[in-house]
C-alpha cells in the first residue's frame, strides 16, 4: 500500500480530539482506520467533496475493511451519500463536482488517470435506493454486464453467470420458470434483489447499497438484510442509510457524519451501547433534529 | 420454534438461540453446585465444599455474558413482542440464577464450618429440603427451554412445600437447642443453611414467574403462595 500514508489508530484518539465539541475529520472518535496488520478493502484520505463551491464532505480518512458491512449514518446533508458515490466515481457524472485527497482500492488511486473507471465500476458495484432495473428481461438485466464486459463467451457461460448471480442474490427460485420476463413485472422487493443479481454478475469486489431498503417493505427489507449477511462472505459491502435501525442491524462497523464531517466511526455494537462522541449520541437517541 | 416460524434473518435466530443455551447452562451449573453443597455437609467433605466456593466465580461470569448478550440483542435488534419478552426474561432469570449459585456457595461456607464441628443427627432434614430444591431448579430450567407456563406454574405452586419443610426443620432443630446447649452452635449454622435452601426455593419461584411473563406477556395474577413463615412464628411455651 504504497500510496496510502497509513495513520495508526492511537494518532487518531489523541485526548484533545476525544472532547466533546470537536468536529473536525482529524478529530474522528473511534478507530476510523485499521491497525497495523489488517487489510483495508477501500481506503479514504482526507477526502473532500466540493458540488462548486459547497464543501459538501470535509477531508474524511476512512478505511472499509474487507468481507465486513460497514453502514454511514446521519442526518439528511450530512455527507454520506456523496462520500459513497466518490467510492465508485458516480460524483463524475454530477457537474461540478471535484473530489480532492485519496480514495484507494487495494491501496491503488482510484482517482488516478490512468484508471479505467468502467472497470472501477465492476469492481465496485452500486445498487440504489430505488430498484432500477432494465427495461428488459430479467435473464438480460443480469446478463449485459458480463456481456459488456466479456465475462461470458459462450450461451452456456452466461447462463451460468446469470443463475448464479440470480442464486446469490437469493431471487431464482422466484425467477427460475419466468426469465424472458420484463423485470420491471416483479415486486419492489424481487426488483431490488434483481439490481442486486445484476451487480454481483460482473464479479465486484465491492457492493455500494443508497438506502437500497427504503421504498421496500418490512418483510421485504428482512429479506434484503439476511441475503446482505449472506453476501458479506464474499464480498465487502458498504450500505448507507436513513435507518440507524437497520445500520446496527446489518453492520459490524458503523461511521456517523454529520454536516460533512466524519465524527465517529467504530464497531457497530459500540456506537449503539456507548458511543464516544456526544454528537454521536445525540443522532442515535433522538436527541437533535 | 419450528424452522417455520424462525426469523428472517438467521444470524438473530442464532443470538437468541445463544442466549437461551447460556441462560440453560448457568442452571445447570447453578443447581449441580447446589447439590454438590448438600453433599459437603451430608459426607462432611470440606474439599469439595471448598471446589463448590471457587466454582461460583463461574456463575457469576455467565451472568456477565448473559448481560453482554442482552444489552448487544436490545441495542442491535430492536427486539419486539415476544422476543423482547425473551430478552428481558434472560435478564432477571440469569440474576436469579446468579443468586442461587450464591446461596449454593453460602451453604458449602457453613458446610466447611459444620465439618469442624461434632456431627449433629438433624442434619438428615437438611439432604430432603435440598432434594426437593433441586428438583425445583431442574424442572423450572424445563419449563423455560422448553416455553412451557404449565410446567413454570407447577413450579411455582410448590414454593410452599419449601416453606413447610423449612418450617418443620427450623421447629426439629429448636428442640435440639432446646434439649442440649451444645447443639445450639451446629443447629444455628444447619439454621441458616435451611434457609439459603428456601431462599433458593424462592429464587426459582421468581423464574418461573418470569417463564409466565414471557409466554403470555402478563404476570401470574394470583397471590404467591406462602407457606406459615418462620419470622411468624410463635415463641414456643418453655417445657414444651
Amino acid at each position: 500500500m504504497a500510496m496510502v500514508e497509513t495513520m495508526t489508530p492511537e494518532q487518531t484518539r489523541t485526548p484533545e480530539t476525544a472532547r466533546p465539541d470537536a468536529t473536525r475529520s482529524e478529530g474522528t472518535a473511534g478507530s476510523p482506520l485499521v491497525g497495523p496488520g489488517e487489510d483495508a478493502k477501500v481506503s479514504a484520505r482526507d477526502c473532500s467533496v466540493y458540488y462548486g463551491e459547497k464543501h459538501a464532505l470535509k477531508g474524511v480518512s476512512l478505511d472499509i475493511k474487507v468481507n465486513e458491512v460497514t453502514a454511514f449514518i446521519g442526518p439528511s446533508g450530512c455527507g454520506k451519500s456523496t462520500f459513497l458515490r466518490s467510492l465508485n466515481r458516480m460524483n463524475d457524472i454530477i457537474d461540478g463536482a471535484r473530489v480532492t485527497g485519496l480514495i484507494a482500492l487495494d491501496g491503488e488511486d482510484i482517482y488516478a488517470r490512468k484508471v479505467d473507471v468502467v472497470q472501477l465500476r465492476a469492481r465496485v458495484g452500486m445498487v440504489f435506493q430505488k430498484p432500477n432495473p432494465f427495461p428488459k428481461s430479467i435473464y438480460e438485466n443480469v446478463a449485459y454486464g458480463p456481456r459488456i464486459h466479456g465475462l461470458a463467451s459462450t450461451k452456456d457461460e452466461m447462463d451460468d453467470v446469470v443463475q448464479s448471480s440470480l442464486e446469490r442474490a437469493g431471487l431464482w427460485t422466484e425467477v427460475k420458470d419466468r426469465l424472458d420476463q420484463p423485470g420491471t413485472g416483479l415486486s419492489g422487493g424481487q426488483q431490488q434483489r434483481l439490481c442486486i443479481a445484476r451487480a454481483i454478475a460482473v464479479s465486484p469486489e465491492v457492493i455500494l447499497m443508497d438506502e437500497p431498503c427504503s421504498a421496500l417493505d418490512p418483510i421485504a427489507t428482512a429479506k434484503i438484510e439476511e441475503l446482505i449477511d449472506e453476501l458479506r462472505q464474499n464480498y465487502t459491502i458498504v450500505i448507507v442509510t436513513h435507518s440507524m435501525q437497520q445500520a446496527a442491524r446489518v453492520s459490524q462497523r458503523t461511521a456517523f457524519f454529520h454536516l460533512g464531517n466524519l465524527v465517529e466511526c467504530n464497531d457497530t455494537e459500540q456506537i449503539f451501547t456507548n458511543p464516544l462522541h456526544k454528537l454521536t449520541q445525540g443522532y442515535i437517541t433522538g436527541r437533535f433534529g | 420454534m419450528g424452522a417455520h416460524d424462525g426469523h428472517t434473518v438467521q444470524s438473530f435466530e442464532d443470538e437468541l438461540t445463544q442466549l437461551t443455551n447460556v441462560i440453560v447452562r448457568m442452571g445447570g451449573l447453578a443447581e449441580a453446585q447446589m447439590a454438590s453443597a448438600i453433599h459437603a455437609i451430608t459426607r462432611r467433605d470440606s474439599d469439595l465444599a471448598s471446589r463448590v466456593i471457587a466454582g461460583d466465580s463461574k456463575v457469576d461470569e455467565m451472568e456477565k455474558e448473559v448481560h453482554a448478550l442482552t444489552v448487544r440483542l436490545l441495542a442491535l435488534r430492536q427486539p419486539m413482542a415476544d422476543d423482547l419478552r425473551s430478552i428481558v426474561a434472560a435478564l432477571k432469570i440469569s440474576a436469579d440464577i446468579e443468586r442461587i449459585g450464591d446461596y449454593a456457595a453460602n451453604v458449602a461456607k457453613r458446610a466447611m464450618v459444620l465439618n469442624q464441628l461434632p456431627q449433629v443427627t438433624p442434619v438428615a432434614g437438611i439432604p430432603g429440603m435440598g432434594r426437593m430444591v433441586q428438583q425445583i431448579i431442574n424442572d423450572v430450567l424445563d419449563a423455560y427451554v422448553e416455553r412451557d407456563v404449565e410446567k413454570a406454574l407447577a413450579v411455582w405452586h410448590r414454593d410452599e412445600d419449601v416453606d413447610a419443610m423449612h418450617m418443620a426443620l427450623f421447629r426439629e432443630l429448636l428442640t435440639y437447642m432446646m434439649e442440649d446447649p451444645r447443639n445450639i452452635t451446629a443447629c444455628t449454622h444447619l439454621m441458616f443453611i435451611a434457609k439459603n435452601i428456601e431462599r433458593i426455593g424462592d429464587h426459582a419461584t421468581n423464574i418461573a414467574e418470569t417463564i409466565h411473563f414471557l409466554v403470555k406477556g402478563q404476570s401470574i395474577l394470583l397471590p404467591r403462595p406462602k407457606g406459615a413463615s418462620v419470622d411468624e412464628m410463635p415463641m414456643p411455651e418453655k417445657g414444651a
